[in-house]
């Protein structure tokens, strides 16, 4: 990347990406929006990795009896493919980008607290990623990915221990971002920026630091004690001894349904952002969104049951467990409401960030009404462990988490890069992926809710037809993810030149040159408006 | 980064940022101290979820599993378990007291305080791995030597002893893993006050270490009676 800028030529002023040369200057940088740029490139990497699996899986279940792997291949490919998928790609994917750019450039701060501390995070990161990935080539792993015991720890004999460890040290590099964030919000913010003048962004950023803190060290202690048990053939989930194996799952699930908060509050955040600037109004209902992203991850804590329904819970826990998620959904859909009631009567434009962001809004509110299904006891016992529960949290992570990022990283790319994206090639991107995940995805549904079990690499012919789609789907969706990937490459070298606000919009983070001088603003910023001053009408400074 | 000092007004200090203990991305000295104390409590707020998630399960098997804990418990050597609690506590005295000789700029007592705190800790390892040695002889190791003797059990179930081991050796061999880290954090403190480089105006890192220090102290504190004393031993 250093040499694509090096070469720029245009660009005499000095900004973080030409203050220093060298591939030293980028791995031992301390500042905030290269280490955001690594992660950029190591999440890109990771995000295809773990698609290629998906391609893999969708081609495989063409065929009823299965047309391309062993079921043991299979096993391993829908295991890695969650592994890579939501611990090193969703997990970090807002955050440690966009987050990382923008929480010091929103607050008017010239870095985050703990510069050192944000680039171990990356390099745990790594350490991470190469464990899980020598699991990956040395064989693979199949156990799902949730680990479960006593699967994992006494009888599968593939590389759990170095996929565990993996995730293990990731959650680490987890832990160190969301505290550098919680840390910069409470302490670097700019005179005058109080809570209640934050961009909604930051209120979504604090509120998943908040889980990665508390939630994150949890799995790593349940991973750690089966990393264990199954070194030493003996441990506190090991049925022989009197262990119960369902306490892993509580374990497990006390961080992984939390974790499914740390993967869509960041995605609200952005879109919070995008409706806000797409239809020129300020947000519907500012502190309502602001305390839903609270609510969501204090909620988020106290549900993880409703992932053990069938796991022999008892049956007044499952009561507990389905009302509180049923509680979820309230701040939820104040959310859905307060961005529809921001588009009502707004300057709407569909510039390529907005169009992800409707797609988030739609996609986003049937994954989260398809989870009421199965937060109710007795609907879960139909369509638990079936393709209804893969198509419920697609529409969630990819619908949603996903549209989100992309979202994101379109709205933000010309501050990032300074330059300018083709807005028509990335409105058919935007285009493709919505076709493309819907196709993929809403046959599942109907497979599900017919019958067709997960984890299957083998199914009944009269599922055929919805499998095709299925496939058919994800081929326009794998495309779809690679567009994007070569016009924004593009664009760093040859598209026209961003300025400072491209979209008109308002935040701190616009009112320095882009891309940004490596101390973020010129002479630090004094706050003394409220957000989202849109009532004027806009003009673009392009 | 020297060429942007040209046109970045922020890249050269200013005046009132003289202080070279301000790191560039803080405004103030104060700023900077209440940032370092803050990430340390947030860290430890991770901390305890980490250490809880074993304090959660070993509560649930107790209560499930009680006379294979208390026979568990039993066999454990309480004068070693108090021996262990009076020199942590003595190393914290020690710990807060460096502090104190950091905030006031003493650099040599300092040194001493910090030496005292971490040879106080490796005592304390000692006696734990005295212990675990201890174990290896009575054949109370889960799944690599386990094989106690019938007075051992006291009458309770085998498999309940081995799972409450299994507890006493992941939560202390977790505990004990914090304290090799603190020591070397702390070694890396003193060289640091040794070679004068610990000032009234940055001391906060003593600070954030005694924080760490105190907290895998009250750890113990709450490992000392789940495990030692665990029904009723000194009736």
């Amino acid at each position: 990347m250093s040499t694509a800028v090096a070469e720029v030529p245009v660009e005499t002023r000095i900004h973080y990406l030409n203050a220093s040369y060298g591939i030293k200057s980028w791995l031992f940088t301390t500042d905030h929006k290269r280490i955001a740029l690594l992660y950029l490139g190591s999440i890109t990497l990771m995000f295809f990795i773990g698609g290629a699996m998906a391609v893999l899986m969708r081609l495989h279940l063409i065929e009823p009896a299965g047309a391309l792997v062993q079921p043991e291949t299979y096993n391993k490919l829908f295991t890695m493919h969650g592994v890579v998928m939501l611990f090193f790609f969703l997990v970090p994917s807002i955050p440690a980008t966009l987050g990382n750019f923008l929480v010091p450039m929103m607050i008017g701060a010239r870095d985050l607290a703990f510069p050192k501390l944000n680039l171990l995070s990356w390099y745990v990161y790594i350490t991470g990623a190469t464990f899980t990935l020598y699991a990956l080539i040395s064989g693979g792993v199949d156990t799902g990915w949730t680990f479960y015991t006593p699967l994992s720890s006494h009888y599968l004999t593939t590389h759990v221990i170095a996929a565990a460890t993996g995730v293990f040290i990731n959650g680490f590099s987890s832990i160190l971002t969301g505290l550098n964030f919680i840390v910069t919000i409470h302490k670097m913010r700019a005179p005058g920026l109080t809570w209640k003048r934050m961009q909604l962004f930051l209120w979504s950023i604090y509120a998943t630091s908040v889980i990665f803190v508390l939630a994150t060290p949890v799995i790593a202690i349940a991973l750690f004690l089966v990393v264990l048990e199954r070194a030493f053939h003996v441990g506190i989930f090991d049925p022989a001894i009197g262990g119960d194996p369902v306490l892993f799952q509580h374990l497990f699930w006390f961080y992984s349904h939390p974790a499914v908060y740390i993967m869509i509050l960041p995605g609200m955040g952005v879109v919070s952002e995008l409706v806000t600037c797409f239809s020129r109004k300020k947000p519907f209902g500012y502190m309502f969104i602001a305390y839903s992203s609270m609510a969501i991850a204090m909620i988020s804590f106290f549900v993880w049951g409703h992932h053990m329904f069938v796991s022999g819970q008892s049956v007044y826990a499952g009561f507990i467990f389905s009302a509180l998620s049923f509680a979820v959904a309230i701040p939820s859909a104040i959310k859905v409401f307060n961005w529809t009631a921001t588009l009502y009567k707004g300057s709407i434009s569909y510039q390529a960030p907005m169009l992800y962001a409707l797609g988030f809004i739609g996609l986003f509110t049937m994954g989260g009404l398809t989870g009421l299904f199965l937060a109710s006891m007795a609907t879960d016992i139909h369509l638990h462990d079936t393709y209804f529960v893969i198509a419920h949290f697609h529409y969630i992570m990819v619908g949603g988490a996903v549209m989100g990022y992309l979202g994101g990283i379109h709205y933000w790319w010309p501050k990032i890069t300074g330059r300018l994206y083709h807005d028509g090639w990335a409105r058919f991107a935007a285009l493709v992926i919505f076709v493309g995940f819907n196709l993929t995805f809403f046959p599942q549904y109907m497979l599900g809710y017919l019958g067709m079990p997960r984890r299957y690499a083998v199914y009944p012919s009269e599922f055929q037809v919805l499998n095709v789609m299925s496939s058919a789907g994800a081929s326009i969706l794998g495309v779809g993810y690679l567009i994007p990937f070569i016009y924004l490459l593009w664009s760093i070298r040859y598209g026209p030149v961003a300025g400072s606000n491209p979209w008109g919009a308002k935040g701190l983070e616009w009112e320095t040159p882009s891309p940004p001088p490596t101390n973020n603003f010129q002479e630090p910023p004094v706050v003394a408006e409220e957000p989202y001053g849109y009532a004027e009408p806009e003009h673009a400074h392009v | 980064m020297s060429e942007s000092a040209a046109t970045n007004p922020l890249a050269a200090p200013p005046a009132h940022r003289a202080s070279p203990a301000l790191h560039h991305q803080f405004e103030e000295l104060e700023q900077q101290y209440d940032a370092s104390n803050f990430g340390m409590w947030v860290f430890l707020a991770t901390e305890v979820m980490f250490f809880g998630g074993l304090f959660t399960a070993y509560i649930i098997y107790r209560s499930i599993y009680y006379p294979g804990f208390v026979a568990g418990s039993h066999g454990l050597e309480g004068d070693f378990g108090a021996a262990m609690t009076f020199i942590l506590l003595a190393s914290s005295f020690t710990m807060a007291l460096s502090v104190h000789a950091a905030r006031e700029g003493k650099r040599a007592m300092l040194v001493v305080l910090l030496l005292l705190t971490i040879f106080l800790g490796i005592a304390f390892l000692g006696i734990k791995f005295t212990e675990y040695g201890h174990k290896w002889h009575e054949q109370m190791v889960p799944g690599l030597n386990f094989n106690p003797s019938v007075e051992a059990l006291r009458g309770a179930p085998g498999n309940a002893v081995e799972l409450f081991m299994c507890f006493y050796f992941f939560m202390t061999g977790l505990h004990a893993l914090h304290m090799i880290i603190g020591i070397g954090l702390l070694s890396v403190m003193t060289i640091l006050a040794w070679r004068g480089k610990i000032r009234r105006d940055n001391y906060d890192r003593i600070e954030v270490s005694g924080l760490y220090w105190h907290f895998v102290d009250i750890i113990w504190i709450y490992l000392f009676p789940l495990l030692y004393l665990v029904g009723g031993r000194y009736k």
